[in-house]
């Protein structure tokens, strides 16, 4: 029997380590930033370790079907949700709108 | 295991480029993602939707959320490579840094937050690597947000069990003699290496000697690089 | 809380797999090392993933494993070690020993 959970991977076998790099996406320091924000000792909306088990929760299929920063805002988001700081009626209306906007923009004339 | 990796670049690499020039990330009306090279997602939009509600609740102002993505633009390798190259020309400075990197960064004008750091030095007995097992813990308060590649299950899995085939992989050559020491920052600290000062660097100033600390040197993956010849 | 381990202590990490947040890696339960630093004590992650406090605070250690300890056919250099944070509630003394 075997509880080792999906993140606990020291040890396990794995090809090679590739190099390649990428410059982090302006939504993903976004999502650094806003994490930190909400971390501060200042607000303590969240903290680390509770981001930390939002990312383990989300299952080995999620976990490494997204990339790292999307990890982060989908347990983040779940933290705010659980504790009441935002609900999820206004998030879902927040991203309907912001979808709207950017598709639209996208029709737009540069 | 490699797919996903592969997934992950291809999917960071086509990028999202909605912000622009960053600023626009606090943008009440971000100009809008390139959707022809790089539609957006659903995690970009929850990321742009919770930044706008935590705004709009007051939890924090986008002067806050602007001054925040500043601090994590201004970090890079940099100012570790300042530290270790003042490590090597000052030993007073070399044992401050081993007790305390924080402390020993405010001595160089360095901001590296508090989450406490700890430095590990290369010798001649020794070789330190750093990775993060459970997660992808990193000392981006100090020298930037991580490479891809430490973050990636196939350096998370096997840096720990075949220390010197990664290494190797790198292209770093570890002598049989000195003993590869692995570090898994699972806990509340995190940790950068000192590697070796390169030889022929005597009386070399600063400066130059910062140019030879990479950001790979200071996970330990690396050595400092040589001097041009 | 005062540290029950000193630097050069041997110690057993426990075996255990308790389900949820946990800092104890798999790759090193039930396996021997040596303290070789103190690192103060933190509130306990277990407990702060979880929105709670996390006190009392726990001291936390610095164990080095060989290793050949860790994995029977390693294929380094028998010098060769892991270093890990270990938080207290997740070590104990071999067995044999007191």
């Amino acid at each position: 029997m075997s509880l080792r959970r999906h993140h606990d991977m020291g040890g396990l076998a794995a090809g090679p380590v590739e190099a390649a790099e990428h410059d982090y996406a302006p939504w993903e320091k976004r999502v650094d930033a806003i994490v930190r924000l909400l971390s501060h000792p200042s607000r303590r909306h969240l903290c680390v370790d509770e981001l930390r088990r939002g990312i383990e929760e989300l299952g080995p299929g999620v976990y490494d079907e997204l990339s790292y920063y999307e990890r982060w805002i989908s347990s983040a988001t779940n933290i705010l949700l659980e504790k009441g700081v935002i609900t999820v009626d206004e998030l879902g209306r927040k991203m309907a709108a912001i979808e709207i906007r950017w598709r639209n923009d996208r029709n737009a004339p540069p | 295991m490699s797919g996903h990796d592969h997934h992950d670049h291809d999917h960071h690499e086509h990028g999202l480029h909605d912000h622009g020039d960053g600023k626009g990330a606090v943008h009440p009306h971000p100009r809008q993602p390139d959707t022809e090279d790089s539609p957006f997602n659903d995690r970009m939009v929850m990321a742009e939707a919770v930044g706008e509600l935590m705004i709009e609740k007051g939890i924090f102002s986008a002067d806050d959320l602007r001054a925040m993505l500043e601090l994590i633009e201004s970090k890079s390798p940099a100012d570790g490579a300042k530290m270790v190259a003042r490590a090597w020309v000052d030993p007073g400075f070399r044992k401050r840094m081993l007790d305390d990197v924080l402390a020993a960064a405010t001595e160089l004008g360095i901001d590296a937050g508090s989450i406490p750091i700890r430095a590990v030095e290369n010798t001649n007995r020794v070789h330190n690597v750093i990775v993060c097992t459970l997660c992808s813990c990193y000392p981006r308060l100090l020298i930037g947000l991580p490479p891809d590649w430490y973050k990636s299950r196939a350096y998370r899995s096997r840096a720990v069990r075949e220390p010197r085939k990664v290494l190797a992989e790198f292209g770093t050559a570890v002598p049989d003699d000195i003993e590869v020491r692995v570090h898994d920052s699972t806990a509340d600290l995190r940790y950068m290496v000192i590697p070796r000062r390169p030889a022929g660097t005597d009386g070399w100033d600063e400066q130059r000697l910062a140019s030879l600390v990479s950001r790979d040197s200071m996970i330990g993956v690396a050595f400092a690089k040589p001097p041009a010849r | 809380m005062s540290a029950r381990f000193q630097v050069g202590d041997t110690v057993r990490v426990r075996q255990a797999a308790p389900p949820g947040h946990v800092r104890t890696p798999t790759f090193i339960r039930g396996r021997t090392g040596v303290v070789s630093q103190l690192m103060g004590a933190h509130a306990n992650p277990e407990e702060l993933a979880y929105g709670r406090p996390g006190k009392p605070e726990i001291p936390l250690y610095r164990v080095q494993f060989r290793q050949t300890e860790l994995w029977p056919d390693y294929g380094g250099q028998a010098a060769d070690s892991a270093v890990v944070d270990i938080y207290e509630h997740w070590l104990e003394m071999p067995e044999g020993m007191s």
